[in-house]
């Protein structure tokens, strides 16, 4: 795992602590959580500052301003508790804190998840706006692929802890190559579109215990599209058009239009009981 | 599946709405009652028809939640009614209890509304008991849970919520409410805390229920995807008031308060029409503000539309009629509502 070249699991922990929010910062999910609610938030954005930099509180309360003031904040807000704020500006204070040290590489864990569809929409903008002024690079991970589409330019799909399919967003979300990301573009419906209309789409079934993976294709006990080969099939991410790849057999066979072989619609009545649970 | 469920909705159609909500307002003390008053739910009408899904959208702390506690009878109404099959449901616990067998609660969250010491079965059973409803315990558990896709129910009756999955336990829940054969289910933001490929499935169930057993739902959400999802009719809330509503196609399709154009173009899969965000913090429930209670935040306002047609000072000034709990489609919008336009009063609709 290489950070601007240099890997990130072989670093000492001195090394990594350095590296962290100057290269590469986090926003967590779920502000209200992630901030301490005993404390200013403007404190805790100059507690960053200051545990990488050598500047004073004056300088450092500077700073915080200007960060306030570049997530859309008032600098007035500063003295503010967290439980003062709404959610939208405790996601602002997560960016700004993110911020603070200038870093590279910005990754969002679900930023949005807990908000409104209006406050999302600031939010997201707002990510947009920082990584064009500021030239970061944005990782922005969340299950709402509409989000991912609007928003970013590559998209990379997971499923039990491998990516089962990657491409230009727009593409990826628009004609899935693997049937699992087929199922999450259809989780959220496009709203006029009268396919979704009164027919919700869902996919049987749960996601899988990480203990005990299926065999072969992981996806295959779920998948509506799933051959023979599937449950010993070496899954690997196959070539599927320009700049695109997908962990399906049906790609690497050749027929990416089987992938939508079985017509859409409410699944899984029968849902199966989840490994692990007592007989 | 037991035979006992209400009859299928078309009978019941001429017999009016299950549940009427007429001028509804609660209104909350802040700071001990020395603070200003927030207006919460501030003057709502609302109808639900036997076997309808009627969504209730908008966005957090515009009432919606209030709207539906206090259809619940969970906090008491400053002032208006609630009426079940036309009766006032009443208020305190004695009075309440018929009325809470007959309309259900789904929460938001299945982790949070199950308790975790206590087995599938147990979670279910509690309801029936409290009810002190006849009949052998087991199989209507038993019904309850396969009625919820949790199949075969027997299964499941000893398993505890940390075993199930986040989807398994929102059908729990529903399993729980589904026991006492209810003829309606309020729920609360059913699905925005399950994992997305489950979503649908949930959805999907909701949608079986009101086919199969002529259930009414109310969702209260603030995903405009999952009202074009399931429901029939949708209706906005902003600021404690309902500012559109109609048949779901018409409302989505052609949105007419500005608030709901503005909501709708932020969706991230909606392209025809132009991303309006809405700046500013949200509304606030203490100052509600005068004339339009959109205005300060009105997009047509801000771009002169409004004043091009003459009515700015009435968006400033007047007060915007009700909208009436009417099937037809209204916004309560001087600009783009005809009679809202030219009726102006109190009331507008049937």
């Amino acid at each position: 795992m290489l950070l601007e070249g240099e890997d990130v699991l072989t670093m000492r922990p001195g090394r990594l602590r350095a590296v962290r929010w100057t290269e590469a910062a986090v926003v967590f999910q779920g502000a209200m959580h992630a901030l301490n609610p005993v404390r200013r938030v403007g404190d805790q954005i100059a507690e960053a500052i200051q545990l990488h930099d050598k500047v004073g509180d004056r300088q450092a309360a500077t700073r915080v301003a200007e960060l306030l003031e570049q997530v859309g904040l008032p600098a007035r807000r500063a003295p503010s508790y967290p439980h003062e704020l709404s959610g939208g500006q405790r996601q602002r204070v997560m960016i700004a804190m993110a911020l603070a040290c200038s870093p590279r590489l910005l990754i969002a864990d679900e930023p949005t998840t807990a908000l409104d569809v209006m406050v999302q929409a600031q939010v997201l903008t707002l990510l947009e706006e920082l990584r064009r002024e500021l030239g970061l690079a944005l990782l922005l991970i969340t299950h709402d692929l509409s989000v991912l589409a609007s928003t970013c330019e590559r998209i990379a799909v997971m499923y039990a802890g491998r990516i089962v399919e990657e491409g230009p967003a727009a593409t990826v979300f628009e004609a899935p190559a693997h049937p699992y990301t087929r199922a999450l573009a259809e989780a959220f419906p496009t709203i006029g579109d009268t396919a979704s209309r009164r027919n919700p789409h869902g996919l049987g079934g749960d996601p899988p215990d990480p203990r005990d993976l299926p065999s072969g294709c992981e996806f295959h006990p779920r998948c509506p599209v799933s051959i023979a080969v599937c449950p010993t099939l070496d899954a690997e991410l196959w070539p599927a058009g320009e700049g695109r790849r997908a962990a399906c057999v049906h790609v690497r066979d050749g027929h990416p239009e089987l992938v939508y072989q079985v017509p859409p619609g409410p699944m899984g009545e029968d849902a199966p009981v989840h490994k692990g649970m007592a007989p | 599946m037991t035979a006992t469920q209400p009859a299928p909705p078309a009978s019941q159609a001429a017999q009016g709405p299950i549940l009427e909500v007429r001028d509804l307002h609660v209104h909350f003390g802040t700071r001990r009652g020395r603070g200003p008053t927030a207006r919460a739910v501030d003057g709502v009408d609302l109808q639900i028809q036997p076997g309808e899904i009627v969504a209730l959208a908008g966005e957090s702390g515009c009432g919606k939640t209030s709207l539906a506690r206090a259809i619940l009878g969970l906090v008491e109404p400053t002032s208006g009614e609630v009426l079940y099959r036309g009766e006032p449901i009443g208020r305190g616990t004695r009075a309440l209890k018929p009325y809470r067998r007959e309309v259900q609660l789904v929460l938001q969250d299945p982790t949070g509304a199950l308790n975790p010491r206590q087995s599938v079965y147990e979670s279910v059973a509690e309801g029936l008991r409290i009810h002190g409803v006849k009949g052998d315990e087991e199989t209507l558990v038993a019904d309850a849970l396969a009625r919820s896709g949790l199949r075969p129910p027997r299964r499941f009756f000893l398993a505890y919520p940390h075993e199930l999955s986040g989807g398994q336990r929102q059908r729990v829940v529903i399993a729980g409410a589904l026991a006492l054969e209810p003829s309606m289910l309020v729920a609360d933001e059913p699905v925005s805390s399950l994992d997305a490929s489950v979503r649908g499935e949930i959805l999907a169930l909701l949608l079986g229920l009101v086919r199969d057993l002529g259930l009414s739902i109310l969702v209260v959400t603030h995903d405009l995807g999952l009202a074009w999802n399931i429901a029939d009719r949708l209706a906005v809330m902003y600021l404690g008031r309902i500012v559109e509503q109609g048949p779901t196609e018409a409302v989505l399709a052609n949105p007419r308060h500005p608030y709901t154009r503005a909501l709708l173009s932020v969706v991230p899969e909606v392209h025809h029409l132009e991303t309006q965000i809405l700046s500013g913090e949200p509304p606030d429930p203490t100052r509600v503000p005068d004339g339009c209670r959109f205005h300060p935040r009105c997009p047509a306002l801000a771009s002169g539309e409004a004043a091009l047609a003459g009515i700015e000072h009435r968006c400033r000034n007047e007060p915007v009629p009700i909208l009436r709990g009417v099937a037809e489609h209204h916004a309560a919008c001087f600009l783009t509502d005809e009679s809202v336009k030219k009726e102006g009063g109190s009331r507008v609709g049937r």
